[in-house]
């Protein structure tokens, strides 16, 4: 379901925006790992830039305050699970205000890797409290629309091998040792993580796209979606 | 909504809050000597003092970057970092753990800063709930008077300067921990401080302290605490010398 102007938060408004200022238009492509989300941002990108329009991309953990401070504790492992909720949340408010907020200002099209779902599955995948980290989430924008690029887990792992070739430490969620080698973690871990974002469909309005389709496919869809946003 | 989480633990926790120049840091460190006397294994804990996250802490100051929401959530971060890296497995040990500010220097400071009340009481919903919060009163012109005479430069962010309250930083210093004040003195009863008049003397004080720790914890410090042998205290010591 898309909807149109205003923008508005969930329910803890930012001191000083002005929702009325915000004139651009807020696009959030979501998804667990290797499902796909960097593929489809880029060309969307290329198209709405194309079409005329001026685009920021964003994604997790890439704020000038905090994106390097997160990498960095990543390098070591030593991160705690709220601790790392925490920090990506405060990357995730830094980024918001500010860039996105002064994008969306001077009207521009924000097209995110990942938003506040991703960021809460992940919390909720490793067994923190649900109702804690919605509120603690709540400064957000509610975006212009919301694509959940959706597949199983036994796709999810079909790409790592075909992509990567390995698994990563922290997508496999090995800091909670979910299982005994980075396979059954990765597993585990995504399993939670995509049954944690269908959870968050239907309340969050996402518009659920079958990311077992091919690119190309997957990419006519969210421009046909995305061009009745204007 | 149900404040903090309960210590299940074998340890306790005991805090100590209060403006700047309260005296609380002076308190406290009286207090845990007095526990170590009695060979109770005591472990201090002070606000902001993860290494993990004080990198970008610092930063933020630097560049003059925070907002309300990223200040308040960089040190919910780092305050996460401390409890599960730090309390928590002191308080699993047994120890007593003695943290000079807790989660309610947040409420209080952050809510000043123009993050809601609520949000950050959730904000915070994680951390352990103390045994013992004990929270110093004083008036502000007690507290600005110590901090004038006995320390050098007010930081930006310490005097509050990012709210634009006055040019002057002494002002600005002023007007902020005021408010402050007034954001611990409307919490006492919501989180349950043991109020301790901060303008008696530094003996009166402690005495007051150590009369409602043996009150309040008396027969659990006595069982299931953490304890140190002479041995043990030795040990520890000469380790810290060669660390």
């Amino acid at each position: 379901m898309l909807h149109k102007q205003p923008l508005s938060f969930y329910s803890e408004p930012l001191a000083g925006v002005d929702r009325e200022e915000l004139l651009g238009k807020l696009i959030v492509i979501e998804g667990p790992d290797s499902v796909g989300r960097s593929t489809q941002v880029a060309r969307l990108r290329a198209w709405l830039e194309h079409e005329g329009h001026a685009v920021l991309d964003t994604g997790l953990a890439r704020g000038a305050l905090a994106g390097k401070g997160i990498s960095q504790a990543k390098e070591g492992n030593l991160l705690g699970p709220v601790t790392m909720t925490l920090f990506y949340a405060t990357d995730f408010a830094d980024r918001l205000e500010n860039e996105i907020v002064p994008a969306l200002r001077a009207g521009f099209v924000v097209l995110t890797d990942r938003y506040i779902y991703s960021l809460m599955a992940r919390a909720i995948a490793r067994g923190e409290d649900r109702a804690w980290i919605e509120r603690v989430a709540s400064f957000a924008l509610v975006p212009h629309a919301i694509y959940y690029l959706r597949a199983e887990v036994r796709d999810l792992v079909t790409r790592v091998v075909l992509g990567r070739g390995s698994f990563d430490h922290w997508e496999s969620g090995m800091d909670m040792r979910f299982g005994s080698d980075m396979h059954d973690s990765f597993v585990r871990y995504q399993t939670r993580v995509i049954r944690a974002l269908d959870r968050m469909s239907k309340r969050y309005n996402f518009v659920v796209i079958d990311a077992t389709k091919t690119p190309d496919q997957i990419f006519r869809d969210l421009q046909r979606s995305i061009a009745k946003l204007f | 909504m149900p404040l903090l989480v309960p210590n299940r633990h074998r340890g306790k926790l005991i805090v100590v809050e209060g403006i700047d120049g309260s005296g609380k840091s002076t308190q406290l460190s009286l207090l845990s000597q007095w526990l170590r006397s009695q060979r109770i294994a005591v472990a201090f804990s002070e606000w902001n003092s993860s290494p993990l996250v004080r990198e970008t802490t610092r930063r933020g100051k630097k560049k003059n970057m925070f907002t309300p929401v990223t200040f308040s959530l960089i040190h919910a971060t780092d305050f996460a970092d401390r409890l599960e890296r730090y309390i928590t497995p002191l308080l699993k040990a047994g120890a007593v753990v003695c943290a000079d500010r807790y989660a309610y220097t947040a409420f209080a400071r952050d809510v000043v800063r123009g993050v809601s009340r609520k949000w950050v009481r959730n904000l915070y919903k994680f951390a352990v709930r103390p045994n013992l919060a004990f929270y110093f009163r004083v008036p502000l012109e007690v507290a600005i008077g110590r901090i004038l005479g006995g320390r050098n430069a007010i930081k930006y962010y310490e005097a509050g300067m990012d709210l634009e309250l006055s040019h002057n930083v002494e002002e600005s210093f002023r007007i902020f921990q005021g408010r402050i004040l007034d954001e611990y003195e409307a919490m006492i009863q919501e989180v349950g401080f043991h109020v301790i008049d901060a303008t008696g003397s530094i003996e009166e004080q402690q005495r007051h302290m150590r009369s409602i720790v043996t009150d309040e914890l008396g027969l659990s410090l006595r069982n299931g605490i953490l304890r140190a042998s002479q041995g043990d205290i030795d040990a520890a010591q000469a380790a810290a010398v060669v660390l």
